[in-house]
């Protein structure tokens, strides 16, 4: 008796598991975009705002009628920056029939995912993936992005480094993460090329330990005029506080993890004159204008870090779908590398390695108490 | 020279507040034998309240020493009510279970812990106010030592001289001692077990508090992921002085702080932490009972 | 008028745990813009939450005390379907044809996370054999499956090892890593080996971050293959299919292997070792061959199933591999039962599935297992699933129960 009934209730399981699988796999023609990045999690604050951006152009786009007729639709997945979940968040998207992705958020994370939307031939414009690897091995014609490489941004903070400021004995140091070591591995090779300067000291920062004084200490007697810094900004105020504390006036030129007004807020005076790179200044842009008011309108407050690279992501791909008129893979790969998109961060279209052209970085230094960009 | 008074100014500065930390965990293992894995997170708590009362003072308009006092005051006593609830909650009841459960309900409470102030609060890192910063030091003594880490040394040393004349002298520290050595002899003779062993929490609490606002206001900012890592090394540095004994965990704290300001700035910071637990477990190996602690003999 | 003081009780309590989260709870400043931000509302939730659950908290904890002083808890529901060979064979025949037509039936994704949750099954019975059976608490089972996905990765990229050789060269590799490490820990007691275990784990992570020229650092290493089949190459459906029934089989295989060790002279002397140690040395017991069998077997099978979850996220870096994804699968062990198989089967499945089906939840889901992991120690330390053994063990307690139970 007993047996009969476990066995009810395991075909009533399966039954209903099927039944929700098959509810999902419905057809429609609306466009589905998969959102993917952390929505959850220590990360969330870097994958949230680009949702949110998502949602206000699609907003935007389905009040004017949808792309060539069809209504956009978004499909938000969390990989809370792993790599195994971000590869089962692709599959899902997958099984969804997306017809781009817009993610993933961390490096990491996208690598692992890549390989399955290249398979099933879906594009995918990441805001906020930086590892060089992704565009320039070749390896993921479907992937494009909208925020510039490490070793573009490493290149431009090298240059400027030795160029602008003329210093010649330099420290590197870094987080150890993917982003932040990454970043400063190109430093020191674009610095040791160039002859020019010489690195003094290269190491790795403990995310989270308890103090800094240990390696301020070594800076400050490794003699160097510059400390380039690779990695964000909570650890970076932390450094900079204790080098200023102890009196030390070395630069401090860092990279777009660091060009965040938390930094100031988490530095308070310290962080003056601390140079960092980020995205071309965009407050003069009037879509980018229009953009973040749009934010503050919806949300009530100030759009958080990628905001306007996902919303330029987001444009760009429904332009080029607009154009290709289809969202079949090829036609829109081939209209995102041909036509420009007016967005946010400029006219921009992509490269064949799929690098933006036109969304560049600038310098900029902190004075009275905000990144002013440097010309 | 210079260079190796900084380094081991620096190793010192951090290696009272490992010894701070430590303490809870030499004092409840001497107790319970139970590694509290929660109690990293208590100092966690603790420099999350001093964050919230201090920026509410500051609000109210009150400034420097002021803010440092009652903000510390503040932390103080949630560490100390969380300590005496964790223990109430994860550890009482199991009492009289086999010694690896406490150990997982405490994993279990430090996971808890860990995520009830991230999903409450907030999983970015916020900017600690420098509390410290007001201190002036006599001329002399500036050329030597910057003033916040003079103030966290003197601080760390009052307390564990206090912590020592209290468990040397007063009637509770005479009790704990007792129920260390042998429970259910103290318990015979009228020393109320349960009572003791609320007060040790509520007294290791403290010092992980006090240690969280010396450091949180020292580095500048704090996140619910600080107590994790600091937890880990304070009770390295427990078992390098020997668990159990409280010299040796302000032994071992200064031994941990200055191996690691040492290897940074001799060696390499990239392998700071496996320095630390390179130490550990070397010292595990050849010397289980740590530096100072006594072996002591399994009994069946 | 108990039920009153209880009532009384549990109000006091709910006041304290008022006050007590008040800071946390309620105050949310935000010291970059300056603004405080009260959140009252939360107060009610918690006085009403920690009430109902302070309340159910005593009730069970007497219902607790008072079985235990009357009977020694008899065997539940489930135990008894695992038992009765009338029983469990139908459930049983069910269970594998489920598994048989599941990756047809369902979408590419199911089968991928039903295949993550497998790699879990097999973390979870890996670990299973050095904390359920031999009881000794590794917190750094992580790096064993760190040693088996970098060795499959890695002699990939170098050797261009194909997935069917680095299988067993991955799970060596691990095991004597097991040994290596077991080696120095011998000597240590339960509590100072968990956190030996955890110190190892973390260097190992750190040095897979560090040592750019051996392990590519913390950009990881990309484009693994999956395995192939025949040396055909599959498209991405069909290699999840495959993975799906790789893993089952592999699953069935290390269910075999343990079961047969839980009963061999080995297994038996690790249960022995577990309950008392200076008692079983005093037997007799080999303790250093029990205990470095147990790691070496344990790590065998994180090192496979690391090769396995290599070949199918196909791009790993050291940020998989932290302390939390050890606790993950410590929580499956002790939820599941230590040292019960079906027990851990179960507790993988519903750990790994649960949060990808109830995505709502997602931020909850480590708050959740920390409470669980408390919730499971203080009231059912057995888990889920109880360990079969413990019937076997205790043939003879068994036997005087049903007398005394007749006398009663």
């Amino acid at each position: 008796m007993k047996s009969t009934f476990i066995i009810k209730y395991l075909i009533g399981m399966l039954l209903s598991l099927m039944f929700i699988t098959t509810l999902t796999a419905q057809a429609t023609d609306t466009i589905k975009i998969g959102i993917a990045g952390a929505h959850s999690g220590d990360l969330a604050s870097y994958g949230q705002p680009t949702v949110k951006a998502a949602q206000l152009v699609i907003k935007n786009i389905n009040a004017a009628g949808g792309v060539a007729g069809r209504k956009v639709e978004l499909i938000i997945e969390d990989d809370a920056c792993k790599p195994e979940m971000a590869t089962n968040v692709a599959t899902k998207l997958v099984s969804a029939k997306v017809d781009a992705v817009i993610g993933h958020i961390c490096s990491g994370a996208t690598k692992a995912a890549l390989r399955t939307y290249k398979d099933a031939g879906i594009i995918v414009i990441s805001p906020s993936a930086t590892s060089p690897e992704l565009t320039f091995s070749g390896q993921y014609p479907n992937f494009f992005r909208t925020i510039a490489p490490d070793s573009a941004q490493a290149k431009l903070v090298a240059d400027f480094t030795l160029q602008t400021l003329k210093l010649s004995k330099i420290v590197i140091i870094h987080d150890k993460g993917d982003y932040g070591k990454g970043f400063a591995e190109y430093a020191k090779k674009f610095i040791e090329g160039s002859g020019k300067a010489q690195v003094v000291l290269y190491e790795g920062v403990t995310p989270g330990a308890v103090d800094y004084s240990a390696i301020v200490q070594k800076i400050k007697y490794a003699g160097a005029d510059a400390v380039i810094y690779g990695g964000y900004h909570p650890e970076a105020a932390s450094i900079v506080q204790q080098m200023r504390k102890k009196g030390m006036k070395t630069a401090f030129i860092s990279d777009d993890g660091v060009k965040d007004q938390t930094f100031i807020k988490v530095a308070s005076s310290y962080a003056e004159g601390v140079y960092a790179s980020g995205p071309k200044d965009t407050t003069k842009n009037p879509l980018a204008i229009a953009a973040i008011a749009e934010h503050r309108k919806t949300y009530g407050a100030e759009p958080g870090a990628f905001y306007l690279n996902a919303y330029a992501a987001t444009q760009a791909l429904l332009h080029a779908m607009n154009k290709a008129k289809s969202t079949e893979h090829n036609a829109v790969a081939k209209a995102l590398r041909t036509y420009q998109a007016d967005t946010p961060l400029g006219k921009i279209r992509f490269n064949k390695d799929g690098d933006a052209i036109g969304a560049g970085f600038s310098m900029y230094q902190v004075q009275k108490g905000v990144y002013v960009e440097i010309k | 020279m210079n260079y190796f008074w900084d380094l081991f100014l620096g190793g010192i500065t951090r290696g009272s507040i490992y010894a701070l930390i430590a303490l809870g965990y030499t004092m409840v293992y001497g107790i319970l034998e139970l590694i509290n894995f929660a109690h990293g997170e208590i100092y966690m708590i603790g420099a999350f309240t001093a964050l919230i009362a201090a920026s509410l003072l500051t609000m109210q308009g009150l400034s420097g020493p002021a803010v440092l006092v009652l903000a510390t005051v503040v932390a103080v006593l949630y560490a100390a009510a969380y300590g005496f609830t964790v223990e109430k909650i994860a550890y009482k009841p199991l009492r009289q279970a086999p010694r690896l459960s406490p150990l997982i309900s405490a994993i279990g409470m430090s996971i808890f812990l860990q995520n009830y102030v991230m999903l409450a609060q907030t999983s970015d890192f916020l900017p600690f106010p420098n509390l410290l910063q007001n201190v002036e030091l006599p001329a002399f003594l500036n050329t030597w030592i910057a003033p916040a880490e003079f103030m966290i040394i003197l601080t760390a040393a009052s307390l564990m001289l206090g912590l020592t004349l209290i468990l040397k002298f007063t009637k509770m520290g005479k009790a704990m001692r007792a129920v260390a050595q042998d429970r259910t002899m103290a318990m015979l003779l009228g020393v109320n077990v349960n009572r003791i062993i609320s007060r040790t929490f509520i007294v290791g609490s403290v010092l992980a508090a006090i240690g969280g606002v010396l450091i949180a206001s020292h580095v500048g900012r704090i996140n619910f992921y600080i107590g994790f890592g600091a937890g880990i090394k304070a009770f390295t540095a427990a078992v390098l002085g020997g668990i159990g004994s409280i010299p040796g965990a302000m032994l071992g704290g200064l031994v941990l702080g200055l191996t690691e300001s040492f290897a940074t700035g001799y060696i390499s910071s990239d392998y700071e932490n496996v320095f630390a637990f390179a130490l550990l477990i070397l010292i595990l190996i050849l010397k289980p009972e740590g530096i100072l602690g006594r072996s002591s003999q399994q009994k069946v | 008028m108990k039920f009153a003081e209880e009532l009384k009780k549990s109000f006091f309590i709910a006041s304290w745990f008022i006050l007590l989260t008040f800071p946390i709870m309620v105050i949310q400043v935000n010291t970059i813009e300056n603004i405080v931000i009260w959140r009252w509302h939360n107060i009610i939730l918690i006085g009403l939450g920690s009430f109902a659950f302070s309340f159910c908290w005593q009730i069970f904890l007497n219902k607790k005390s008072s079985t235990k002083l009357i009977a020694p808890a008899g065997l539940s529901p489930l135990n008894r379907l695992m038992n009765e060979p009338r029983l469990y064979r139908p459930a049983l025949i069910i269970i594998g044809l489920a598994a048989l037509i599941f990756p047809f039936v369902f979408s590419h994704y199911q089968i991928n996370i039903m295949t993550t949750a497998l790699i879990y099954v097999m973390l979870g019975l890996g670990l299973n054999i050095e904390v359920g059976l031999a009881g000794l608490l590794d917190l750094g089972y992580v790096a064993f499956y760190a040693v088996g996905a970098y060795s499959y990765a890695l002699l990939n990229y170098h050797f261009g090892l194909g997935f069917w050789t680095a299988l067993p060269v991955g799970a060596l590799l691990a095991a004597i890593f097991g040994i290596l490490i077991g080696f120095p820990v011998l000597r240590l007691r339960g509590d100072y080996l968990a956190i030996v275990t955890l110190a190892f784990a973390e260097i190992i992570r750190l040095v897979l971050e560090n040592w750019n020229a051996f392990s590519f650092g913390p950009s990881g290493i990309s484009n693994i293959p999956r395995p192939g089949f025949f040396g055909r190459n599959l498209t991405p459906e069909q290699s999840a299919i495959y993975m799906y029934f790789l893993l089952i089989l592999l699953c069935l295989l290390t269910i075999f292997i343990i079961h047969r060790l839980q009963h061999s002279r080995i297994g038996r002397a690790w249960v022995a070792l577990r309950e008392d140690e200076l008692a079983c040395q005093a037997m007799g017991i080999d303790k250093t061959k029990a205990k470095l069998t147990a790691f070496a077997l344990g790590a065998t099978w994180a090192g496979m199933a690391g090769v396995i979850f290599a070949a199918k996220t196909t791009f790993i870096n050291p940020a998989s591999f932290t302390f939390l994804e050890s606790a993950m699968i410590l929580s499956i062990v002790v939820l599941g039962g230590m040292g019960s198989i079906a027990g851990v089967i179960i507790a993988a499945l519903a750990l790994i599935l649960l949060p990808e089906y109830l995505r709502v939840f997602s931020d909850y889901r480590m708050i959740l297992f920390g409470a669980a992991l408390i919730m499971m120690m203080i009231f059912r330390p057995q888990g889920i699933l109880a360990d079969m053994r413990k019937k076997y063990e205790f043939h003879k307690t068994e036997d005087s129960r049903t007398i005394k139970r007749d006398v009663l």
